[in-house]
């Protein structure tokens, strides 16, 4: 397959973007450098292309029924305008994709779903949408460009552009159609970093525009400046948020990856997977999710393998060095009983134990102003 | 072209430079290798005494992003490393054909170096990198 550049690609190229290939999409990794892009989003603000994440909207007076049948989170307290995160899983309670909810009525919903799974999640979604319900879907991924502006000096950057208080705008909720340097868009409150910030969404026609007022506005006054994947990937782990194909996969249940409070084995419609969800409950997932720090020198990465003395006990399933803490961190899935914070482990480097030590998730919780 | 290439020294294919003393080479990354690389935030260094063939890795090189590594680029044995990439691994940035010299090699009797490129043969090089 051909990789796809984003409606942004251009302006990537003009800022001197090292671009890579990521699940099909030619993206910036990074621009001035990870190190700094980091610490401008926890300082300033940064700005991310997201234009190859999907969309699929949900519409028709079946709309609500089937989603609480596809997804493991219960909708149905989410109100018009709020947005909900969920997993959604096989029958066997693997995870076929972690995604974002936003409820524009009763009966309208958009989906995001991550880049990488936006074919397969369509296909899912068609296939169990074909059993009578009174549901439409469309892949609106191609037509639909998003920029995520994320940091604490966002709500200042976007303030000039519109006439709508944005700032008063509530965590994960949106609003449907604000006029953004007079460019039509859907703005959520919401973000992959741990800090205050925003999605907006546009047509990939207007995207370039969007992406060039954003940065004006932000740049000279407010610190503002462009952020690629490799911050994004450090961002999220800092913040404990789990990436599928990580911390999530068709082998990796939402429970292994610690997200119970996502999951509703009370809610009167049953989704799929709930079965297999519950047992694993009963018996306990066979590994768990926690965070690590190292201890000295060294990066752990994927893959890495973590050892109780001599015995393996689990295995690196994101790591990175942090700008943030300065030093290395990561996330890991390891047997229960390790899976305790405070608990000195040691992950393997290059044929070398390193120790680590097991902590909670999030690492990084920002100071809410 | 943005990126700084020194007389005097030697450049590998895998963009390290080497400067030969007598039967001793020093080497490092170069600027290029550095400013791909970014940010690097730790070094691993060889033990003293170590034999290495050429294009052995020596050293491994973490960026925030990725592990690379550098190779020795002749026969031989380690004689020195630069222990400041400890601590300082910032150094490797900042100054690629000083302070951020990784390690020095004896060369190994009769080991003859194969075709390492010059200054210039190395710009064209980085030229053809800038284009593509």
């Amino acid at each position: 397959m051909e990789a796809r550049q984003t409606p942004l690609y251009e302006q990537h190229m003009r800022l001197n973007g090292s671009i890579v290939n990521y699940s099909g999409w030619l993206l910036p990794v990074q621009f001035a450098g990870i190190v700094s892009e980091v610490n401008r989003a926890r300082q300033k603000a940064v700005l991310f292309d997201v234009s190859h994440m999907g969309e699929v909207t949900v519409e028709g007076a079946g709309a609500e029924a089937y989603l609480q049948k596809i997804v493991t989170n219960d909708l149905s307290l989410l109100k018009d305008g709020a947005v909900i995160y969920s997993p959604l899983c096989y029958p066997d309670g693997g995870t076929v994709d972690d995604i974002l909810i936003y409820r524009y009525n009763w009966d309208r919903f958009l989906l995001v779903v991550n880049a990488a799974n936006t074919e397969k999640d369509y296909a899912w979604l068609m296939r169990h949408a074909r059993n009578g319900e009174s549901v439409a879907l469309h892949n609106i991924s191609v037509e639909t460009a998003q920029i995520a502006l994320q940091g604490p000096a966002s709500p200042a950057i976007l303030s000039p552009l519109t006439a709508v208080p944005l700032g008063e705008l509530k965590y994960h909720h949106f609003l449907p159609e604000v006029e953004l340097a007079g460019i039509k868009c859907m703005v959520s409150r919401t973000g992959y970093t741990g800090e205050d910030g925003y999605e907006i969404y546009c047509a990939a026609a207007q995207a370039g525009i969007l992406w060039d007022a954003v940065m004006s506005a932000g740049r000279e006054r407010l610190g503002l400046g462009p952020a690629g994947l490799g911050a994004r990937d450090v961002l999220r782990l800092e913040a404990g948020l789990p990436l599928y194909g990580h911390e999530l996969s068709a082998a990796l249940s939402p429970l292994m990856a610690g997200l119970d409070r996502f999951v509703s084995f009370k809610k009167q419609i049953p989704f799929i997977g709930r079965e297999a969800l519950l047992e694993q409950k009963r018996v306990g997932p066979g590994k768990k999710l926690v965070g690590l720090t190292v201890t000295g020198r060294g990066v752990i990465r994927e893959g890495y393998p973590v050892l109780a003395g001599d015995a393996e006990i689990g295995w690196v399933s994101s790591g990175t060095y942090s700008p943030t803490f300065e030093k290395s961190l990561g996330m890991a899935f390891l047997t229960p009983e390790k899976a305790v914070a405070g608990e000195e482990l040691l992950v393997m480097i290059r044929g070398r134990a390193h120790p680590v030590k097991v902590e909670k998730i999030p690492l990084y919780r920002r100071v809410k102003s | 072209m943005k990126w700084e290439v020194r007389e005097g020294l030697l450049y590998t294919p895998k963009h390290e430079w080497i400067k030969q003393d007598g039967s001793e080479v020093t080497s490092g990354i170069t600027d290029y290798a550095q400013d791909m690389l970014k940010d690097i935030v730790y070094v691993e260094l060889p033990e003293l005494g170590r034999v290495v063939k050429a294009g052995e890795s020596v050293a491994v090189i973490e960026s925030v992003k990725a592990v690379s590594d550098a190779y020795s680029p002749v026969d031989g044995v380690i004689k020195a490393v630069n222990e400041l990439l400890l601590d300082q691994p910032e150094l490797l940035n900042q100054d690629p054909y000083g302070a951020g010299w990784i390690v020095k090699v004896e060369i190994a009797a009769g080991y003859v170096n194969p075709d390492l490129m010059d200054m210039k043969a190395y710009i064209t090089l980085l030229e053809r990198e800038e284009e593509s």
